[in-house]
């Protein structure tokens, strides 16, 4: 395949990517292809080499073996020329705290060279799609947590880049404000802008079109949340409301078939295979003398799937 | 007040700098560094002021009266110059802080009239210096008038031994040879004690703000007071460590006579510390950032030491409120004590008064410390 | 010692304000003994403002808040030998090892070196920090970090253990561990009170107060809240989301609908009678969709209709 700018040869093409760092391998033979106009969520543990990834798709890291193409351009040879194609939002990018809105977005818009009328509608376009018309010269400190991200989305996306590279872009800020961020961000992407989002939030993680996993610099899995969530079950998920749930759960997990127990809240998660839940559980739970209110079947949560997928993974201590 | 939460605090506090080597630069490199730099670096001297001549004469009588500035070791002549330009240009470019200039009937008007004047151009732009040199080539003009006139007097036939009939002869007490590291070695001990202990302490309370343990720490049974001494405990062991750094190297390295008790100088001092340590608590409530805490404590201490002790500027020479001013610096009080136990040799009894204000400021200020250390975030 | 159902943690018309920012506006709730009780709410909701006013270290405008039989707003030194506090920056001294921050701390505390080294086994082996006792805490990784300072914040037994947003920033694998540690502690009948802007993980407490803007949207059990919402939830997935939306969200019943990455979620009047209807609308655009299901309201979807006053039962 030669690079292209085609929808087909994809957005952002990653082929055998891998960066060790002396005997430490950050990202080990990563191969991903995400479409143009897609959203993909990274999710990993921390050290699971999602930074690493992200860095040698920016061109500020050189990968120790494999390609990346990103918007059509090979980013090991031209590093310099992928930026201009990038947009990127950080939970901790923050704008100057002392500059207003419109002040801030001319500053960057003059940094990706917008000057002239360009630049004065693509400041009226950014501030709209923050929600800040009329309000351009309000501080930015001013501005509530909700609202100064979307202002960072628009800063990063002032010179039309059809890739944009999002931080845990929108940990805990208010869900009304959070779910117009995203709506915002489908809009893009309609328009053909490719995300990259990285995040530890799986409440976030449920806006991606895809969901790739990372662990230990390997890609784990991939796919939508639908796909990750039904391939994930190894049997059935259920939920037990029971009396003494901690006790309840130690108990539990010694019944055979259950594979395990989490506690969640006033009720268990209890993952089982090949058996009749409602008579196995209610009948160890109740030979035991603890009431059982009700077990119904429920769907993994993309926490249960990220669990079952990396907690059996060996986790690498800090060296010393 | 509870002891072992006092002392589990201070010991925390030595482990902190033990382990961490920016914090012993700090305790032990930086007075002796501030030493060396201000011992060297503060002039207050008017030894060998650069002197140019333009001798219009040139006759043996002038180079007499020059050889005698060459002589003195207050002048050392740098440049013989032609013209009257070339003096002012010597002086326009510094190189010479004072030009000399012998009119061309110098040796006529003496012989002739018995009188007759130089005329010296001198740079100003640092009046004390410019005041200085005045003074001593007017007492090298003196010594050689006086000169002229018993040869002029011998040569009438009048006793040789006819020497001047009134002389006043001076003897400078407590600092003989005029040496002017005698005067800025006590002077730098007092800025560098005030700078030290001030950011010893302002930094401690500043990063346990910065990294967050300080919120853990408040909600904890422990008392502000506890807070306090144990933080104070060992930061005033060090700042005498520090004190004993300073008093060494200006004794041993600048050659400082010390003539007054060690025990004076380590009460003193302990008083002078307990002010700086308490202050930098001041400051570190004020501001909540090492890097804040670090601006204030150089401001507050640093400037207020090094012009407003007495060290530098005489204070008796300084306007009205200025000088009220200075009663309220501590480091006043102590530039007064280490120049008494240094230079004078006296004891706690002469030093009486400014012992017992420094006293008093120490009082002061961590009555003000326990207040202002509340156990809130607000 | 411990009463279940008791409340140990009572706060009534609670006030703050800085400046002309309203903190906490007019707070109440109750956490009762040996629960796990989160205060959910996203940046800025005034949870911090909570969690400092009830450990003592932040003086209050106005109201009333007794933790653990103590008036903290009156006597608030009363309470600190009694109650842990975990602020969000946990406070570990960085160049103390992990057995000199836990001695440090049971010091303060004044606790007996039997208890400490008592409790900091059991605690230390729960964690697995054992085998790094020695190890500076500045050389442990987030997850070791923050097992540290549980550990510190429980050598001296407390009966209630307020926790600042302990994961925030933490993987989700170190996350589900942490949750572990606090069940077995729960099980010990230590109280939690945990803040957190993480909707999703509030599933795991026992009850709920959500927070907006320094008030409170509802207080409830977790399964309570959802039964509580006007209107079911619905889950169609789908390859293309907008135009699904675009013929759905303006069908009979629905009251809301958001786009997620792979379909969308609609909030209908009653589920068993609009899907049936809505299906059918599918069925007639010709739009691919695997999937179609009622499915339980996550937090975020209590947090909009509490924001919308449609939590029935809502307090205000």
């Amino acid at each position: 395949m030669t690079p292209g700018n085609g929808e087909d040869a994809g957005a952002i093409r990653v082929e055998g990517l891998t960066k060790r760092f002396r005997s430490f391998t950050a990202v080990d033979n990563v191969t991903l292809l995400v479409r143009r106009g897609e959203v993909l969520g990274l999710l990993g543990p921390n050290g699971a080499g999602k930074s690493t990834l992200i860095r040698m798709l920016c061109g500020i890291m050189r990968p120790t073996a494999g390609c990346v193409h990103v918007a059509g351009i090979n980013v090991v040879e031209h590093a310099e020329a992928v930026r201009q194609h990038l947009g990127y939002v950080s939970q901790k990018f923050s704008l100057y705290d002392d500059l207003t809105a419109a002040e801030n977005l001319r500053l960057f818009g003059g940094l990706y060279g917008l000057g002239g009328q360009a630049l004065v509608a693509r400041v009226q376009w950014a501030l709209a799609i923050s929600g800040l018309d009329g309000k351009g010269d309000v501080l930015t400190r001013d501005l509530g947590g909700g609202l100064r991200r979307r202002l960072a989305l628009g800063c990063a996306m002032l010179h039309r880049p059809p890739i944009l590279i999002l931080d845990e872009p929108t940990s805990g800020i208010d869900p009304m404000l959070r779910r117009q961020f995203w709506e915002l961000i489908h809009q893009f992407a309609a328009e053909g802008v490719t995300a990259l989002v990285s995040t530890h939030y799986l409440d976030e993680a449920d806006y991606c079109n895809r969901l790739a996993l990372m662990s230990a610099g390997r890609l784990v899995a991939l796919g939508t949340p639908h796909e990750l969530r039904y391939a994930a079950a190894r049997g059935d998920l259920v939920r037990v409301e029971c009396d003494a749930p901690v006790r309840a759960a130690e108990m539990l997990k010694a019944v055979p078939g259950v594979h395990d127990v989490a506690i969640f809240g006033n009720a268990l998660h209890v993952s089982i295979t090949n058996m009749e839940p409602e008579a196995a559980l209610r009948a160890s739970l109740e030979a035991r003398g603890i009431a059982c209110m009700s077990i119904e079947a429920i769907e993994p949560s993309l926490e249960d799937v990220f669990a079952q997928r990396l907690g059996s993974d060996s986790r690498e201590e800090p060296a010393d | 007040m509870n002891a072992r939460r006092t002392l589990l605090v201070a010991r925390k506090e030595v482990t902190h700098v033990l382990r961490d080597p920016r914090s012993l630069f700090l305790v032990l490199l930086m007075p002796l560094a501030q030493m060396m730099f201000l011992g060297y670096g503060v002039n207050l001297d008017a030894k060998h002021i650069p002197l140019c001549i333009f001798d219009r004469e040139g006759s043996q009588a002038s180079r007499t009266l020059l050889s005698w500035f060459g002589a003195s070791e207050y002048f050392s002549v740098v440049n013989v110059l032609r013209t009257y330009d070339e003096s002012v240009a010597a002086l326009d470019a510094g190189r010479c802080r004072m030009a000399l200039v012998i009119p061309a009937d110098f040796s006529r008007e003496v012989n002739d009239k018995g009188k007759t004047s130089v005329q010296a151009l001198v740079d100003a732009t640092d009046d004390n210096h410019a005041n200085l040199a005045i003074v001593y080539a007017r007492a090298v003009l003196a010594t050689y008038s006086e000169k002229l006139r018993l040869d002029y007097l011998g040569r009438r036939g009048f006793a040789h031994q006819l020497g001047p009939i009134l002389t006043v002869e001076t003897r400078t007490w407590f600092n003989e040879e005029l040496e002017n590291r005698n005067l800025v070695v006590p002077g730098v001990m007092v800025i560098v004690m005030a700078m030290v202990g001030a950011l010893l302490t302002s930094l401690t309370i500043a990063r346990e703000w910065e990294v967050g343990t300080m919120e853990q720490l408040i909600s904890t049974p422990i008392k502000p007071m506890e807070i306090a001494l144990g933080k104070l405990i060992p930061y005033f062991a060090i700042g005498l460590l520090d004190t004993a750094l300073c008093a060494e190297i200006g004794v041993y390295w600048f050659n400082v006579p010390m003539r007054g008790s060690i025990v004076t100088l380590t009460l003193a001092s302990s008083l002078f510390l307990v002010v700086a340590l308490g202050s930098g608590f001041l400051y570190s409530a004020v501001t909540k950032s090492q890097f804040g805490a670090t601006l204030v404590a150089l401001l507050m201490t640093y400037m207020p030491s090094l012009l407003l002790s007495g060290f530098a500027f005489p204070i008796s020479q300084m306007p009205f409120a200025v000088r009220f001013v200075t009663y309220f610096v501590p480091a006043r009080y102590y530039v007064t004590i280490l120049k008494g136990i240094f230079l004078k040799g006296v004891g706690l009894k002469s030093l009486a008064v400014p012992t017992l204000v420094l006293g008093l400021y120490a009082i002061v200020v961590m009555v003000q410390v326990t207040a202002i250390l509340r156990k809130t975030v607000d | 010692m411990s009463h279940p159902g008791e409340s140990i943690v009572a706060v009534r018309g609670l006030r703050r304000s800085f400046g002309s920012t309203k903190a906490v506006d007019g707070l109440s709730f109750d956490v009762s003994r040996g629960e796990i009780f989160g205060l959910v709410g996203p940046d800025g909701a005034g949870k911090t403002t909570v969690m400092r006013i009830l450990a003592g270290v932040l003086t209050a405008d106005s109201g009333s808040v007794e933790v653990a039989g103590c008036d903290v707003r009156r006597y608030p030194e009363s309470v600190k030998s009694h109650i842990s506090y975990m602020p969000q920056r946990f406070g570990l001294y960085e160049n103390l090892s992990i057995d000199e921050n836990i001695a440090f701390y049971a010091g303060l505390f004044g606790v007996s070196r039997r208890q400490r080294e008592e409790v900091a086994a059991r605690l230390l082996a729960l964690t697995g920090l054992s085998r790094f006792r020695s190890r500076l805490a500045g050389k442990l990784s987030g997850g070791m970090k923050q097992k540290l300072a549980l550990i510190c914040a429980l050598i001296h037994e407390p009966q209630l253990v307020l926790l600042d947003e302990p994961t925030t920033g933490v993987d989700p694998i170190s996350r589900g561990e942490l949750w572990h540690l606090l069940y077995e502690l729960q099980a010990q009948a230590v109280t939690l009170l945990i803040a957190t802007a993480y909707l999703e993980e509030a599933e795991r407490c026992n009850e709920l107060a959500l927070i907006h803007q320094g008030r409170l949207l509802a207080c409830d059990k977790p399964e309570h809240l959802k039964r509580r919402m006007a209107g079911e939830v619905l889950r169609l997935v789908t390859p293309d989301p907008r135009s699904a939306r675009d013929y759905l969200a303006a069908a009979e019943g629905v009251r809301n609908c958001v786009l997620i990455g792979d379909g969308i979620r609609l909030v209908v009047d009653n589920a068993e009678l609009r899907m049936p209807e809505l299906r059918s609308l599918m069925l007639q655009t010709e739009l691919r969709f695997s999937s179609f299901e009622q499915v339980s309201p996550t937090i975020e979807d209590l947090f909009v209709a509490g924001a919308a006053g449609l939590l029935q039962g809502a307090p205000q």
